[in-house]
């Protein structure tokens, strides 16, 4: 057994390096002779392009380039290619409206793609755009979800009029229409999820390069995806083959699904390399990330649960407008689409029907974000049963006790797209319930009272899909030393696969972590890789590595039959040593790379040296699920909401390392706190000017703002669709705390006759809806 | 009064500073930040920027002994300044004991925040070696971190004034 096994709580590899300022982030890159673009945006949220001067612009001091929308469609060049197809309600193929890089004729939100100013500096190029005369026409916008669709709202594209990209149904709404009828009872309720920004801390930077001989592009950006982005900037956008293209990321300072796909300033430091000769770097800065940047959530639903007089559910509907921005990016519909399977939670709820409309607005694109659908469906479908518990006086967990799949009935087809392969639903609840110490809450909301605060509880039971479809890719490369270098086609940015993954190989080979070299992110390096994003990359990649370990193991155990002159059937493999059975002959791994590396000692029927990959395609997703339980106490003459307590039951199948773990549970309790609590992108109604331009106006959880939080795990119920039983765990947290959370705020609310309210729940919302006022 | 130095808009002038004990110099132009002169002048690219308004706490770093957002200090306000980066926190190839709790405790996760965080968390030890949870929560609200929930870095801080108490 090594030291670094799975399952120990390991302190993270790459630690000594991020502690000491040895990250390399995209802006800490910079490559000889590089110039530095400069991205003009719009200033309007829907505006006529008249015209566009660049002449001053391009006499001004240190000015290499100006571009505009018309040398982009003058290059040849593609749009950002949106890779989720989906239909207008006839049957239609949606519109994908042209996402080139730079807009002509038409800008559709503030911070849109205007111009790109290559100089000498930073500083000159942002000085050059200002002296750009662009001649605007302003034209009405629409920006909020619920007036996109509106009688005489301002259609954001003429070909997509009233403002639909697509209609977007799951589930039988026949049977669900028959059982809402028929229903003892039916909860109904109007749900508001808000526009996040995803705001990590690292803004967004790249570099673009072109060798001139070798006709070839390299980019160097902070991404989820290298192999993924190669792909779709190449063909699709580039217009060159893959082969073409160099995809390079270092370290990166925070994704959460933002740095997923391409995004427009990559293609134009890659043109403008291109043209100039030189390499040109773009430095992002943190008022266009709340511009341009991908955002995500956003959507507004109307929810029937019905249920017969035992509290059973019989049906569930959901209809939901989803707000899609003014163009689709590389995952466009996918979040508000293909994770609402999560709206069957944890339940045996037999009917569901699901209708989404998606809507463009003068808003930027909307993208995955840490759940990428599940926290939005397991919001929708908690809160409404809390709404049902209220309203037929059973107590919450007694409701979801009603109505839980129990464990016998695994594996359990659900009654919208999941099928569940494990879990111990009830059995989480329990411990949370117990953990919270639920029973004596009532104590506790009266102690509160007395006090003058209102205090409540909340609890969701969630579940999402995860880990499934996208294959992955992992290679294992000895050399003639005796060393090793794994290289994955996953990313990691913080979660702490540098060291899982080294975890893996040392178990599972017997080396010792100092013996095993890491490499990620570079589409020259990696034979091929998907990429890090859906909870994927312990589960697909973990699997492909521990595949290839495997051919390595088997091809060392013929080098091993050689050397100890055994038949292969007769050698064993322990941490890292061969050993002929019932001998003291032994040789190690190690050893035998040593003696495949080298030519005159291989033997002449095998191939020389030790090196193998592995391909993994999930044959099905895992679903990681548990029960969270938020605990809150409001001041009403204040409407100051303080987290009072938090815990979270997680099955998230096979634990490799409990530190890291908590890290990826707490970091999602804490963006899901977020966006209950603070977080929301609100533009001017009128204008459709940004009114969260800044970390002044938007509002992101502190130290102070957030308790510690309790967890604990279920390993009792491992995934049997991957060969580790690993689930997923890095949207777990983010998916479990927003029902949650608004449970417990609504709870406190209650007796002071408030029945729902929407996120945030800023003391300034919680207050008004306290005095009855609307919340807005 | 002091003298004021007048420099030209793009006139780039020589400052010198001593940075982690060391004394350097590079060049910038007036508008030239003190985040940007520490990472592209003197290439000190542990000091990151989050934000250029002075919210994130990211590129915090120390000026003549006291706490400064780099990112809205002029490169120029550092003349013959003393300034403290993280690269300055340890010797090469170790970590202090703060570091090590970090580690320890799982305090950070993409490692963008941390730098100015260690530096924030450094000064404040020293000002007040027995802090209470609350105390540590109070400094740390000077910093945003996207990944961890925070909770990590609160309890390193505390093990760190535990252990030298």
């Amino acid at each position: 057994m090594t030291k670094f096994g799975i399952g120990q709580g390991v302190p993270r590899w790459e630690d000594p390096r991020l502690l000491r300022g040895g990250g390399q982030y995209s802006d800490d890159l910079n490559q000889p002779g590089q110039a530095h673009g400069f991205v003009l945006r719009s200033p309007h949220a829907h505006a006529i392009i008249r015209s566009i001067d660049t002449r001053a612009a391009i006499a001004a001091p240190g000015v290499l380039s100006v571009h505009t929308g018309a040398d982009i469609v003058a290059a040849g060049y593609g749009s950002v290619p949106c890779l989720v197809a989906r239909e207008k309600a006839d049957g239609t193929p949606m519109f994908t409206p042209p996402n080139l890089p730079l807009r002509e004729g038409r800008v559709r939100y503030v911070g849109d793609y205007v111009a790109f100013v290559v100089a000498e500096s930073h500083d000159m190029a942002r000085d050059a755009a200002e002296l750009i005369e662009v001649d605007y026409e302003p034209l009405p916008s629409v920006t909020a979800t619920k007036d996109t669709l509106r009688d005489g709202a301002q259609d954001v594209w003429d070909e997509a009029p009233g403002n639909v990209c697509f209609v977007f149904e799951q589930g039988d709404a026949a049977l669900v229409d028959t059982a809402i009828q028929s229903a003892h009872h039916v909860t109904t309720l109007d749900l508001d999820i808000s526009r996040v920004a995803v705001a990590p801390m690292e803004p967004r930077a790249c570099i673009g390069e072109y060798d001139q001989f070798a006709e070839r592009y390299t980019l160097y950006t902070g991404t989820q995806g290298p192999h993924l982005v190669r792909q779709v900037i190449a063909e699709p956008m580039l217009r060159v083959p893959q082969n073409r293209l160099r995809v390079v990321s270092k370290d990166m300072g925070g994704a959460f699904g933002m740095r997923s796909g391409p995004y427009c300033e990559n293609l134009l430091c890659l043109h403008a390399a291109k043209e100039l000769g030189r390499p040109v770097k773009w430095v992002g800065d943190r008022a266009e990330h709340f511009m341009a940047d991908d955002q995500a959530r956003d959507n507004i639903s109307t929810i029937e649960l019905a249920l017969d007089e035992h509290g059973k559910f019989l049906a569930l509907r959901v209809k939901t407008v989803a707000n899609l921005g003014a163009y689709l990016t590389m995952f466009g519909p996918h979040s508000s689409t293909n994770n609402l399977g999560t709206l069957a939670g944890t339940y045996t709820t037999s009917a569901i029907f699901t209708h989404v409309t998606g809507v463009f607005s003068n808003t930027p694109s909307t993208g995955p974000y840490r759940g990428a659908g599940r926290p939005e469906a397991a919001y929708v479908l908690e809160r409404t049963i809390d709404t049902a518990a209220a309203e037929l006086g059973i107590d919450p967990a007694e409701l979801r006790r009603r109505n839980y799949i129990p464990e016998s009935a695994l594996p359990y087809q659900t009654g919208l797209v999941f099928n569940y392969d494990s879990g111990q639903f009830e059995k989480n609840m329990d411990t949370a319930l117990t953990m919270s110490d639920y029973a004596g809450f009532e104590v506790r909301r009266d102690t509160a009272k007395a006090d003058g605060k209102l205090r409540g509880i909340g609890i969701s039971n969630v579940i999402e899909q995860a880990a499934g479809g996208f294959p992955e890719w992992a290679e294992i490369r000895f050399d003639p030393s005796g060393t090793v270098t794994v290289v994955m086609g996953t990313h990691n940015h913080g979660q702490g696969h540098e060291t899982v993954f080294r975890q893996m190989l040392a178990d599972r080979l017997g080396l010792e972590f100092e013996q095993i070299y890491y490499q990620q992110g570079d589409s020259d390096h990696g034979m091929a890789g998907t990429g890090t994003f859906g909870s994927r990359s312990s589960g697909v990649g973990g699997a492909s590595l521990m595949m290839a370990a495997d051919k390595i193991i088997d091809k060392a155990r013929q080098m091993a039959s050689h050397h100890l002159e055994a038949a292969e059937d007769d050698i064993a493999f322990t941490d890292g040593v061969f050993t002929v059975a019932g001998t003291d002959k032994s040789t190690t791994l190690i050893e035998c790379a040593k003696l495949l590396q080298n030519f005159m000692t291989a033997p002449p029927d095998m191939d020389v040296g030790l090196n193998e990959w592995a391909s993994w395609r999930p044959p099905a997703p895992t679903y990681p699920n548990g029960c969270h339980i938020a605990e809150v106490e409001i001041d009403p003459q204040t409407g100051v909401l303080k987290i009072a307590n938090y815990v979270a039951v997680d099955d998230v199948g096979t634990v490799l390392n409990p530190l890291l773990l908590d890290g990826q549970l707490h970091g999602g309790i804490a963006q899901g706190a977020g966006q209950i609590m603070m977080e929301n992108v609100i533009w001017d109604r009128e204008s459709g000017q940004l009114n969260t331009g800044s970390f002044m106006d938007y509002v992101m959880p502190r130290a102070d703002n957030l308790p510690n939080f309790q967890s604990a795990v279920n390993e009792d119920a491992p995934s049997p669709t991957n060969p580790m039983g690993i689930k997923g765990a890095g949207e777990a947290g983010c998916v479990g705390a927003m029902p949650a959370l608004m449970n417990a705020i609504v709870d406190a609310m209650r007796p002071a006759g408030v029945r729902t309210l929407d996120m945030p729940a800023t003391p300034h919302r919680i207050w008004q809806a306290l005095q009855g006022g609307d919340a807005t | 009064m002091t003298d004021v130095k007048r420099i030209g808009r793009d006139e780039r002038v020589r400052v010198t500073c001593t940075v982690n004990g060391k004394r350097q110099s590079g060049f910038a132009e007036p508008r030239t930040l003190l985040s940007d002169f520490l990472r592209h002048e003197l290439y000190l690219y542990g000091t990151h920027v989050g934000c250029e308004h002075g919210v994130c706490g990211a590129c915090t770093v120390t000026l003549n002994g006291r706490l400064a957002r780099s990112c809205m200090t002029f490169a120029v306000q550092a003349e013959g300044a003393a300034i403290g980066t993280v690269e300055g926190l340890s010797d090469a190839g170790t970590l202090n004991a703060l570091q090590r709790a970090f580690t320890e405790f799982g305090a950070l996760q993409c490692g963008f925040c941390t730098a100015g965080i260690l530096i924030s968390a450094t000064h404040f030890l020293a000002k007040v070696p027995n802090p209470t949870e609350e105390d540590v929560r109070a400094m740390l609200s000077g910093h945003l971190c996207r990944c961890t929930g925070y909770e990590g870095m609160v309890r390193a801080i505390l093990s760190v004034a535990e252990s030298s108490s």
